[in-house]
C-alpha cells in the first residue's frame, strides 16, 4: 500500500471537483427525478394516473420545462435510464432542456437490491457489472454525475457487520468507477426510517455506517473532493412513539456528520425518506440554522419531497401543467431558502405539502 | 453492533470536551516536556550536562517558571512520569505550578515501541496493561490529558497493512481507556521523516494511516469531541533532494487532514519531528493561512522545537536560568502567533533557532 498509483490525473480531479461544486453551489440542491418504472407506478397510482411510458414522460416534461429561473434552486437533476433518452413534445431531448438551464444532469447508476444470504433480510446492491462502459456512455450522452443507493435497515439484529461492510464496499467500487469516467459519484447509504427505534439509535447506527463508508472510500482511493454524500437525516423510526423537533433532528444529524464525514467532501444532499414536503424543508432549514460549524454544504436531494404537490396539481391532465410547475417551483424555492437557513414557514400549508410520503420498506 | 451501550455519560462527555477545548483555545498549543530519561540524556548530552534526576528537575523548572506571558500561548504541558512528582526549589509541585497558570496538565502514558515480528523492522507501542488504573491515579494527581505515541516509517515496503492496523488499534484502545477515566487522549500516529521519499508520498501514506486511525476510533466507540490528534506535518523525507516551500507543506498537510480527520475533532496539535524551531513555526503559520476550510484548531505540540534555544542558553548553569526561560517564552509566543496565522518570521536563521534538529530514526 505504501506507493501511490494515482487513480486520477490533476485535470480529472479538477473536472470532478468543479462538477460537484456546481451541483451544491450556494442555495442549490438536487431534484431526484430518477424513480424507476415500478416506483413511478406507485406515485402515479396515488393520483389515479396510469403508469405508461407516455405518462412518465409527460410528468417529467412538466418538471424540465419549468422556467429557467429554477436554476437558482436546482443545481442537479437525477434521471432514470429511460428518462435520459426521452424528449419533450417538440422533440427536444430532456438532457438538452436541463443543461441549457445550467443544471447538471445525473443518472441513477445502481440496478436493484440483491439479498445477502445468511442475514436477517438484508441486501446489497447490484450494478457493478459493465458499470465502466455504462458510465462512459452516460458521460457521452450528457451526464456528469451518478447516484447509487445502498439500503440498510434498523431492527433488533440489523444492520449487521456484513451488511455495513458489503454496502460500503459496493458504494466505494461504484464511486471509483464513476470517477474513472468523469462522473461525480453521489454516495447514498440510506438507513431506512422503518421501525420504532428512537432518535439516538438512528444516530448511533448512522455514525457506524458512515464511518464504514468513508473508510471504504479511502481504501478504494476515491477522490473525496469529487464526490457528494446523500445520507438519511437522523430521525426516529416511523413508528417511534416519541416525537422530536426539527432542532432535535438537526443536532443529531449534524453531530453524526461531524463525527464521520471528512471536510474534503464538498456537499451533503439529504434524502427525504418519506418525510412530507414541509417536514423535509423544515428539517433542512434547522440544520442550516443551528450554530455548529459545518465545513460542507448541507442541501437537498429530494424526490417525493419536491414533487408531491406538483403531482397532486397535475392529476395527469395537460391543462394543469402551469399549476403543477408552480407547485414544483414553490417547493424548490423553499428548499433553496432552507439550504441557507432562511426558510420562514408561513401559516398556510396545503394538504399535499404536509402529507406523509412514507412507504414501508421503501425500495426503488 | 446495532445497539448502543453508551461508553460515557453526558457529564463525562462534557468534561472531556471542555478539557480538549481549553488545551487548543485560539492561540494556544502544547509544550511537550515528556522526554523519557533516556531521551533527556541525548538532549543534555548536546549541551554537555550530566543526565541526573536533579539536572532534569532543574531543567524542567526553567520551563515551568515562565511568567504569565505563557498563559495566552500554552494550553497544555505534557509530563513524563518522573516529572509529575517533582517540585520546584521552593517545594511547589510542578503540577501545581502549571495548573496555577491555568494550563492543563498532561501525561505520557505509553511504554515505548516493541517490534512487530514478521515485518521489515516495524513496531507497535506497549503500555495497555494496567492502563486503566494508571489513568485513574494520574487523574487524581492532576492530569487531565494523556499522550501515546505510535511510530510508522516510510520505506520501499513500509508501512505495511499490519503496522497500520495494529498501531491504529492500540491507539484506539488507549483512547477508550483514557476517556473512561475522564482523561482526554492525544492520539499520536507519527510517520517518521526518515527517508528520501517526496512530499506526495508522505501525503499518501499519511492519508492511509489517518483513515485507519479514525476507523479504529469509531469501532472502539471513542468520543471524538473529547480527543486531540498529534500527527506529523506532511513533509518530504529528510534526505529527499527536492525542496518544498512552507506553503506546499501546508497545502499537503491540510489536504490530508481534510480527507481523513472528522470535523468533530476539536484540535490537531502537530509534532515538530526534527524540524528546527523556526521551520516548525513557519510551517505552522503557513498551515494556518492555507486557503482551505479548516474545521479544527491547528496548533503545536512541540518538544524540541520549543526547547532548543532554552537548552542552549542554560547549558546547565543556574546563572543562565532566567535567560533560558526567556528563550522558551519567546518561542512559545512565536508559536502562539503561528497558531493564529499571524507570525511573520524572524528573518534570523542563525544560531539555535535555525539549526536542524533532525535525529535519525527518532525514538523516545
Amino acid at each position: 500500500m505504501t506507493h501511490q498509483f494515482p487513480a486520477l490525473s490533476p485535470e480529472q480531479k479538477k473536472a470532478l471537483a468543479d462538477i460537484a461544486q456546481r451541483i451544491v453551489a450556494s442555495g442549490k440542491g438536487i431534484l431526484a427525478a430518477d424513480e424507476s418504472v415500478g416506483t413511478m407506478g406507485n406515485r402515479l397510482q396515488r393520483i389515479n394516473v396510469e403508469n405508461t411510458e407516455e405518462n412518465r414522460r409527460a410528468f417529467r416534461e412538466i418538471l424540465f420545462t419549468s422556467d429557467t429561473s429554477i436554476n437558482q434552486s436546482i443545481g442537479g437533476v437525477i434521471l432514470f435510464h429511460e428518462t435520459l433518452y426521452q424528449k419533450d413534445s417538440t422533440g427536444k431531448p430532456f438532457t438538452a432542456l436541463i443543461k441549457e438551464k445550467g443544471i447538471v444532469v445525473g443518472i441513477k447508476a445502481s440496478i436493484c437490491t440483491a439479498p445477502l444470504a445468511g442475514t436477517n433480510g438484508e441486501t446489497t446492491i447490484q450494478g457493478l457489472d459493465g458499470l465502466a462502459e455504462r458510465c462512459a456512455q452516460y458521460k457521452k450522452d450528457g451526464v456528469d454525475f451518478g447516484k447509487w443507493r445502498a439500503v440498510l435497515k434498523i431492527s433488533s439484529t440489523t444492520p449487521s457487520q456484513l451488511a455495513i461492510q458489503e454496502n460500503a464496499n459496493a458504494l466505494a467500487r461504484y464511486a471509483s468507477i464513476c470517477q474513472q469516467n468523469g462522473l461525480v459519484p453521489i454516495v447514498e447509504p440510506e438507513v431506512l426510517p422503518d421501525g420504532d427505534h428512537d432518535l439516538q439509535r438512528c444516530q448511533y447506527v448512522s455514525e457506524k455506517v458512515l464511518a464504514a463508508v468513508y473508510k471504504a472510500l479511502n481504501d478504494h482511493h476515491v477522490y473525496l473532493e469529487g464526490t457528494l454524500l446523500k445520507p438519511n437525516m437522523v430521525m426516529a423510526g416511523h413508528s417511534c412513539s416519541k416525537k422530536y423537533t426539527p432542532q432535535d433532528v438537526a443536532i443529531a444529524t449534524v453531530t453524526t456528520l461531524l463525527r464521520t464525514v471528512p471536510a474534503a467532501v464538498p456537499g451533503i444532499c439529504f434524502l427525504s425518506g418519506g418525510q412530507s414536503e414541509e417536514e423535509a424543508s423544515l428539517n433542512l432549514n434547522a440544520m442550516n440554522q443551528i450554530p455548529m460549524a459545518k465545513p460542507w454544504k448541507l442541501t437537498f436531494s429530494y424526490g417525493r419531497a419536491l414533487q408531491a404537490s406538483a403531482l397532486a396539481a397535475w392529476l395527469g391532465k395537460s391543462e394543469n401543467k402551469k399549476a403543477a410547475q408552480e407547485a414544483f417551483r414553490k417547493r424548490a424555492q423553499i428548499n433553496s431558502l432552507a439550504c441557507r437557513g432562511q426558510y420562514v414557514q408561513s401559516g398556510k400549508t396545503d394538504a399535499a405539502a404536509t402529507q406523509s410520503l412514507f412507504t414501508a420498506s421503501y425500495t426503488y | 453492533m446495532t445497539h448502543q451501550h453508551p461508553a460515557l455519560t453526558a457529564e463525562q462527555k462534557k468534561e472531556l470536551s471542555d478539557i480538549a477545548l481549553r488545551i487548543v483555545a485560539p492561540g494556544k498549543g502544547i509544550l511537550a516536556a515528556d522526554e523519557s530519561v533516556g531521551h533527556m540524556a541525548k538532549r543534555l548530552n548536546q549541551i554537555g550536562v550530566e543526565n541526573t534526576e536533579e539536572n532534569r528537575r532543574l531543567y524542567r523548572q526553567i520551563l515551568f517558571s515562565a511568567d504569565s506571558r505563557v498563559k495566552k500561548c500554552i494550553g497544555g504541558v505534557i509530563f513524563f512520569h518522573e516529572t509529575m512528582y517533582q517540585k520546584a526549589d521552593d517545594g511547589t509541585p510542578f503540577v501545581q505550578m502549571i495548573k496555577d497558570k491555568g494550563i492543563v496538565v498532561g501525561i505520557k502514558v505509553d511504554k515505548g515501541v516493541v517490534p512487530l515480528a514478521g515485518t521489515d523492522g516495524e513496531t507497535t507501542t506497549q503500555g495497555l496493561d494496567g492502563l486503566w488504573e494508571r489513568c485513574a491515579q494520574y487523574k487524581k494527581d492532576g492530569a487531565d490529558f494523556a499522550k501515546w505515541r505510535c511510530v510508522l516509517k516510510i520505506s520501499e515496503h513500509t508501512p505495511s497493512s499490519l503496522a497500520i492496523m495494529e498501531n491504529a488499534n492500540v491507539l484506539a484502545r488507549y483512547a477508550s481507556i483514557c476517556q473512561q477515566n475522564c482523561i482526554v487522549p492525544i492520539v499520536e500516529p507519527e510517520i517518521l521523516p526518515d527517508g528520501d521519499h517526496d512530499l506526495k508520498r508522505c501525503q499518501y501514506v499519511t492519508e492511509k494511516v489517518l483513515a485507519a486511525v479514525y476507523k479504529a476510533l469509531s469501532d472502539h466507540h471513542v468520543y471524538l469531541e473529547g480527543t486531540l490528534l498529534k500527527p506529523n506535518m506532511v513533509t518530504p523525507g529528510h534526505s529527499c533532494p527536492t525542496k518544498y516551500s512552507p506553503e506546499e507543506i501546508a497545502m499537503a498537510t491540510v489536504t490530508a487532514l481534510r480527507r481523513t480527520v472528522p470535523p468533530a475533532v476539536p484540535g490537531v496539535t502537530f509534532l515538530s519531528g526534527g524540524q528546527s524551531e523556526e521551520e516548525a513555526s513557519i510551517n505552522l503559520n503557513a498551515i494556518n493561512t492555507c486557503p482551505l476550510v479548516r474545521p479544527w484548531a491547528l496548533t503545536f505540540s512541540y518538544g524540541r522545537a520549543l526547547q532548543a534555544s532554552a537548552l542552549s542558553a542554560w547549558r546547565g548553569q543556574r546563572d543562565n536560568a532566567d535567560a533560558a526561560t526567556e528563550e522558551f517564552v519567546k518561542r512559545a509566543e512565536v508559536n502562539g502567533l503561528a497558531a493564529l496565522g499571524k507570525y511573520e518570521g524572524s528573518g534570523d536563521d542563525s544560531g539555535a533557532a535555525g539549526q536542524s534538529l533532525y535525529v535519525a530514526n527518532h525514538a523516545y
